[in-house]
Parts: C-alpha cells; sequence; structure tokens
C-alpha cells in the first residue's frame, strides 16, 4: 500500500515537471533568462533587448520546441550567462557548492568560538564575594595601611 | 590562548575586507577599456583582434585578415532604434569608399542571430557583417551603448570613435579622413 502511495506521489510530481518541460510558458522562461543587456532576467526587463528576447521566446514555444531546446538555443547565441541559474554540472557546480561550503565552514568556525568561551569561563573560579581578587603587592600595601589604623 | 584566537581572528577579518577592497579595485579598472580611455588621453590605441561568425555570408571573418585597411567598424544590434537610422548612411558609405582600400564592418552584439540577419535584408545592408551575441567584444573595445562606431587605421590602432549614431554622411567621412591622416 505503501509503495503504491509512493507511487502515485511520484507520478502528481512528475507531470507537472514533464508537462513544463514539453510545453513551457513564456512566464517560466523569462524567469529563468537573462536579459544581456540589462543582467536581469527577462521578466523583470522591458529593454528593447529583453523585449525582442520574449518575443523570439514565444515564437519557439508556438513551433514547438521544448524548454531545453529554447534554452540551448539562447544558449548557443548569447552564453551561457543568459541563464539565471547556473546548470549543475562542470565548473558551474562550484556555485551551488561553494554557498553550502561558506555556511558549513561558518558554522564550525561559530560552534568552535562558542565552545572555546563558554570552556574558558568555567575553567576559571569564581571569585568568593563576586569580586576580582587583588594584586598580591597590593593587598599587602592595604593591609599595612589598614594596620596603621588598628 | 583567547587574545591569540581573537588576534587571528582580527588577522583574518582585515585580510577578508582587504580582498573585497582590492576585488571592487579590479572590478572598477576593468570597467573602462584599455581602448577607451587611451581615446580619451589622445592615444591611438591598438584595436583588439577577433574572428566572428559572418552574417551575410559563410564561415568566419577575422580582424587579421584585415589587416593593411582602414575599417570602419560599427557595433549595432536589431533591437537598437538609433541603429536602425544610421544603417542606411554606412551603407551608402560603404559604396562611396569602396575601391579606396577602405572596408566597412558591422559588429552586431547581444542579439538574436535570426533578427540580426532579417535587420540586414531590410535595409538592404551588403558590407561585411559578423555576429558576436555573447558580446565579448563590447567590454574590450569599450563600447558604452549602441551603436558606435570606431575608425581603425592601416596599422590596425583606433584612430577615432562616435559614440551613438552617426547622423550624417559627413560623420563617416570625417572619421575615415582622421584614421587616413598621417601620425
Amino acid at each position: 500500500m505503501r509503495h503504491l502511495l509512493l507511487a502515485l506521489l511520484a507520478l502528481a510530481l512528475a507531470g507537472p515537471a514533464t508537462a513544463s518541460e514539453v510545453k513551457p510558458t513564456p512566464a517560466e522562461l523569462e524567469s529563468e533568462l537573462v536579459c544581456p543587456v540589462c543582467e536581469t532576467t527577462l521578466d523583470t526587463s522591458d529593454s528593447p533587448a529583453a523585449r525582442r528576447m520574449k518575443v523570439y521566446i514565444r515564437a519557439r514555444i508556438a513551433a514547438g520546441d521544448t524548454k531545453s531546446e529554447i534554452k540551448a538555443k539562447l544558449v548557443d547565441q548569447f552564453g551561457p550567462t543568459v541563464l539565471a541559474v547556473p546548470p549543475r554540472k562542470g565548473f558551474d557546480w562550484f556555485a551551488w557548492l561553494l554557498p553550502l561550503v561558506g555556511l558549513a565552514v561558518g558554522a564550525v568556525v561559530v560552534g568552535g568560538l562558542a565552545w572555546h568561551w563558554s570552556r574558558g569561563r568555567n575553567d576559571e573560579p569564581p571569585p568568593a564575594d563576586g569580586l576580582e581578587p587583588l594584586d598580591p603587592e597590593l593587598e599587602r600595601r592595604l593591609d599595612a595601611e589598614l594596620a596603621r589604623f588598628e | 590562548m583567547t587574545g591569540r584566537l581573537r588576534l587571528g581572528g582580527q588577522v583574518v577579518a582585515v585580510a577578508v575586507v582587504a580582498a573585497l577592497l582590492g576585488l571592487l579595485a579590479w572590478k572598477l579598472a576593468q570597467g573602462e577599456s584599455e581602448v577607451t580611455s587611451e581615446l580619451k588621453r589622445g592615444g591611438t590605441p591598438k584595436a583588439p583582434a577577433w574572428t566572428l561568425e559572418r552574417l551575410n555570408g559563410e564561415g568566419d571573418l577575422s580582424f587579421a585578415s584585415l589587416r593593411g585597411k582602414t575599417i570602419v567598424l560599427n557595433f549595432w544590434a536589431s533591437w537598437c532604434g538609433p541603429c536602425r537610422d544610421e544603417m542606411p548612411l554606412l551603407q551608402q558609405g560603404s559604396k562611396r569608399w569602396q575601391g579606396k582600400d577602405v572596408v566597412f564592418v558591422g559588429i552586431d552584439a547581444k542579439d538574436v542571430r535570426g533578427d540580426a540577419r532579417k535587420f540586414l535584408a531590410r535595409y538592404g545592408v551588403t558590407y561585411q557583417n559578423v555576429y558576436d551575441g555573447k558580446g565579448s567584444m563590447i567590454g574590450r573595445y569599450g563600447v558604452t551603448g549602441y551603436p558606435e562606431t570606431y575608425f581603425i587605421d592601416k596599422t590596425g590602432k583606433v584612430r577615432y570613435r562616435i559614440a551613438g549614431p552617426v547622423r550624417e554622411a559627413a560623420d563617416i567621412d570625417d572619421g575615415i579622413e582622421r584614421a587616413l591622416a598621417p601620425t
């Protein structure tokens, strides 16, 4: 029963993904592609270059191209920088991995510092009266001064 | 131990800030190409070389193959309004200077290839045009906008630049005369 549910869930999720690949909408492609002149995604740009690319995308969709085919044609013309998100292959993997590596390193550093500081505080014996202990020389002089008044 | 750790942290923080400042300075220095800055100083910078796919013809065209000729190099794109206005002037100029060791070359940058071909056909452009979809020459020449025209002498040095559209035939002739003038 559980396997059947999992299979149905997988099918339910795969359906829209396949539909998006085979019959993409202009809006989703415009959010995944960058205007080469203004360097923002097409859906946020109204520059003449972006408008021409939008026309091109609509023409390719009408011609029956898949999402991958349209992207490949634009990468062929404008280079990989036309993609808003770098592909998960080759050197571009670094763009995906580096933020995660940075987060992991940051977490280790912060954790290490927190551990070090908390351990350092525990090692020091707390002063009995809540005050910092006096320097021995100062304490000796203070005792000598007080003795004069006795 | 804590003091040493703190000092180490401060050193790392200062190093990171210094590296970011260095990166910013490098990026700003890259913003203006050597061609643009040297032209502004009144110099004659060497034109960056290229080999690009022909738009109205077969195969590639290389800058090196034009050596020994005066070149009128025009950056344009089909979606650029002022490019439409100046294109007839450039086409007429190419005819006017034909057979005088002056070649006109258009570089269509950051454009859809099909649109560019239709544009050339619509305006009856017969001089050589190449395709630079990635815009790799934009930064190297220091193109600040579309259209922009560079006048390059026979030794491959940029002698003059028109930023923006060519307004009249005399602008083209003046640029060519400057490129032909002895240094």
